[in-house]
């Protein structure tokens, strides 16, 4: 993906080398819609990438206005260039199954348990089982190459991956600690065995430089509060944390000396209402009361984004900016976010 | 520009002022505000002569500091309000471990208690179990009610990952702990019932053993009996602890923003209110953005749009294109919050709404959980008229 050189240096550099990218943020952010535009940035010009949902709540499928996805790899978006993503809709029976298959060749067992409940059981008297299994298919996918049957073990170490990328649409702020840090997670289960074994491989990738973990936030206080204390945290657990994606970013209408004038009430009213009735706006005086209004409230938000951008581009990571889309939604709408953060770096 | 309002707006002062509405529930998805919410209910009902307390499970310090308390933990601590407040407020964040030791140290002999308490399963379950935090949420609420202090008991939910997570937690932790398979691995091998099952449930056994560890089961197992002869079926009692939902004292406030996500959350919220006999005293809808009143809330983004790329055209009036433009984003992003309502009410006709504005900053203080509480109780626009109340 070197192909386009001699660019300036952008924010995304110091994370192009990652391989296994898992996107945290506090709820409502939009961490689905920022992970999948992150995919298919990766993906653009011809790349593989797997977006993994792992909370189980199909929000893949909601963003892309789809009926709920499986739990089985299929490629679901394209990106520039030819490349594809594909979509996992990963849940812990399904995961739990395939490693039972995988380490004990028990396909029977699988459904032996399903209909017992033991799926259910397991994962809620050892509620880090979940998290490994779940976390366990993200670096499985990370890891797996291209060969026979498209296992990993089946595949010759010097065969290529099969994804270049995988994209995690991870467990909020809140929960993204706690998701990640397998080591501790399994301290209360077998102490030795397949799922330790398992875990441990999961816990080596997650801590490898090839992990990062990014934060989606708002130019809102409490976002950027969870971003900078979140950081704070997965740096503490010896976690590599990535860019810090900025969602939602509206475009500036105003110059700076615009927003100052809205700001004090001190914007020019006669052009204003000379503007509205060139426009051939029905009372434009009483109009410009009402747009007067509005910009000052757009103005006084903007001094509070710039206060919030400020101190989310002092915590040190690589920022990246993902603008407000209001009119373009599911598939367009992650197009459109993918092709901005492409301009900003990401992919090449 | 008004929405289709069937049932008038949320009459929060009335749900405040009930002598015999003793707890308010606020509910929904995570990060719209629930927090805030509560607080602010519980500071307007202290300002409205009631003896409140706000339970929260958000550890966020900010709200701590926003009603003047360092921190907060298990224990109601009251927060200091102007002199001439005629009720009271108090804040707690729940502690779940906390909370399931004292219903433990509660109902066992001191013996009992220990060895419940020490078993390494108890820490899982107190701490990790999916389901443990609401359902201790609603033992603590039944403990503050239960004491008889408090007139108001004002309760924020936990952040799961469904809102319906909540109303769940009783039947999964019941029906987990009362389960056959719990029943079976617990009991001496080949005693139960089960064992007629056969070889396939040695094979399950077998399975779990190997997930989880050999330990982890005779854990499970003695922590199992000793919490058998303490508790008796535990499904049934957190089927009556979870009554004092359905007590005609009890409201809820489904909280919202006019996301889609959280919208599709509400009216799911809203209708298993209905299915399980809840009352839903009404919806909030946080952070909204509507238009100021006269000529501009008339004007529609498309039309705004057209006016703003003339003047483009001309680049003569750059101030009224820009205005024009911020208008026409605002007046599309209005429409598309009354429009996700419209659903929500088109299929729910009963609910009541309160709409809050979406405020500049975030709420530091007092001051600003007093606004929120005023614009619920009816400043908003949805709420009444929207000149009215916002000096």
């Amino acid at each position: 993906m070197s192909e386009r050189e001699h660019r300036s240096p952008g924010p995304w550099d110091a994370c192009a080398g990652a391989r296994l990218h898992i996107v945290t943020g506090k709820g409502g952010t939009g961490k689905t819609t920022a992970a999948a535009a992150l995919a298919t940035a990766l993906a653009s010009g011809g790349g593989r990438v797997l977006l993994l949902e792992v909370e189980g709540r199909q929000g893949v499928a909601s963003l892309l206005e789809r009926s709920p996805l499986p739990h089985e790899e299929r490629p679901v978006l394209s990106a520039a260039g030819g490349g594809t993503v594909s979509v996992l809709a990963a849940d812990p029976e399904s995961a739990l199954k395939e490693y039972l298959e995988l380490f004990y060749g028990i396909r029977r067992a699988g459904r032996a348990l399903s209909r017992l409940g033991a799926v259910d059981f397991a994962t809620t008297i050892a509620p880090g089982l979940r998290d490994v299994l779940l976390t366990g298919k993200a670096t499985e996918a990370v890891r797996r190459r291209k060969g026979r049957g498209g296992r990993t073990s089946s595949a010759p170490a010097g065969s290529p991956f099969t994804y270049d990328a995988v994209v995690m649409d991870g467990p909020p702020t809140g929960r993204i600690g706690r998701f990640l840090d397998v080591n501790s997670e399994v301290a209360g289960l077998a102490k030795a065995g397949p799922v330790h074994d398992h875990a441990e491989r999961a816990a080596r990738v997650i801590r490898s430089e090839s992990t990062l973990v990014h934060f989606v936030a708002l130019l809102e206080e409490m976002p950027a509060q969870e971003t900078r204390d979140g950081i704070g945290e997965l740096s503490a657990l010896g976690l590599n944390t990535g860019a810090v994606l900025i969602n939602m970013v509206r475009p500036e209408l105003l110059d700076d000396a615009g927003l100052e004038a809205a700001r004090t009430n001190t914007l020019d009213r006669d052009a204003l209402t000379a503007g509205l009735t060139a426009a051939g706006m029905s009372d434009p005086a009483g109009l410009a009361t009402g747009l007067e209004d509005e910009l000052h409230a757009h103005a006084v938000r903007a001094g509070l984004e710039a206060g919030v951008r400020e101190g989310l581009a002092s915590l040190g990571s690589p920022v990246l900016e993902l603008p407000l889309l209001e009119r373009a939604t599911g598939e367009r709408a992650v197009q459109h976010l993918a092709h901005a953060l492409t301009e900003q770096g990401v992919g090449r | 520009m008004s929405p289709a309002h069937r049932s008038g707006p949320m009459d929060v002062d009335a749900l405040l002022d009930d002598p015999a509405r003793r707890i308010v529930v606020c509910c929904g998805s995570g990060g719209v505000g629930k927090t805030t919410t509560a607080a602010a209910l519980g500071l307007r009902a202290a300002e409205r002569g009631r003896r409140t307390v706000v339970i929260t499970v958000d550890p966020a310090r900010r709200l701590a500091q926003s009603m003047g308390l360092e921190s907060l933990d298990n224990t109601p601590r009251r927060v200091l309000l102007p002199e001439n407040t005629p009720g009271e407020l108090h804040a707690m964040m729940l502690d779940m471990k906390r909370t399931f030791d004292q219903v433990v140290e509660e109902h066992a002999d001191p013996a009992r208690a220990r060895q419940i308490l020490d078993n390494p399963f108890y820490e899982t379950l107190s701490t990790g179990f999916s389901g443990t935090q609401e359902y201790m949420a609603v033992e603590r609420l039944g403990q503050l009610r239960e004491s008889g202090e408090w007139d108001l008991i004002v309760v924020d939910t936990p952040p799961s990952r469904s809102a319906l997570d909540f109303l769940d937690a009783p039947e999964r932790l019941g029906r987990f702990l009362d389960s056959k398979l719990m029943r079976f691995l617990t009991e001496p091998a080949g005693s139960g019932p089960l064992r007629l099952l056969g070889a396939g449930v040695s094979m399950v056994t077998s399975v779990i053993g190997k997930l989880v560890g050999a330990q982890f089961l005779n854990d499970l197992r003695s922590f199992t009996s000793a919490f058998e002869a303490v508790f008796g079926g535990f499904q049934e009692r957190a089927e009556r602890t979870y009554q004092l939902l359905q007590d005609p004292g009890t409201a809820f406030v489904v909280v919202s923003v006019p996301e889609p996500d959280a919208m599709r959350e509400a009216a799911f919220f809203v209708r298993r209110l209905a299915s399980d006999g809840m009352p839903t005293a009404g919806l909030v809808l946080n952070r909204t953005h509507p238009l100021p009143e006269g000529p501009a809330a008339r004007l529609g983004p498309e039309e705004a749009e057209q006016a703003a790329q003339a003047l483009a055209r001309t680049g003569k009036h750059p101030l009224a294109e820009a205005a024009l433009r911020l208008h026409a984003e605002r007046a599309h992003v209005r429409g598309r919050e009354l429009l996700l309502l419209d659903r929500v009410l088109t299929a729910h006709p009963d609910v009541r709404v309160s709409e809050v504005a979406a405020l500049a900053g975030d709420v530091h203080d007092l001051t600003g959980l007093r606004r929120i509480g005023d614009l619920l109780a009816g400043a908003g626009p949805v709420g009444g008229d929207p000149a009215a109340g916002t000096g």
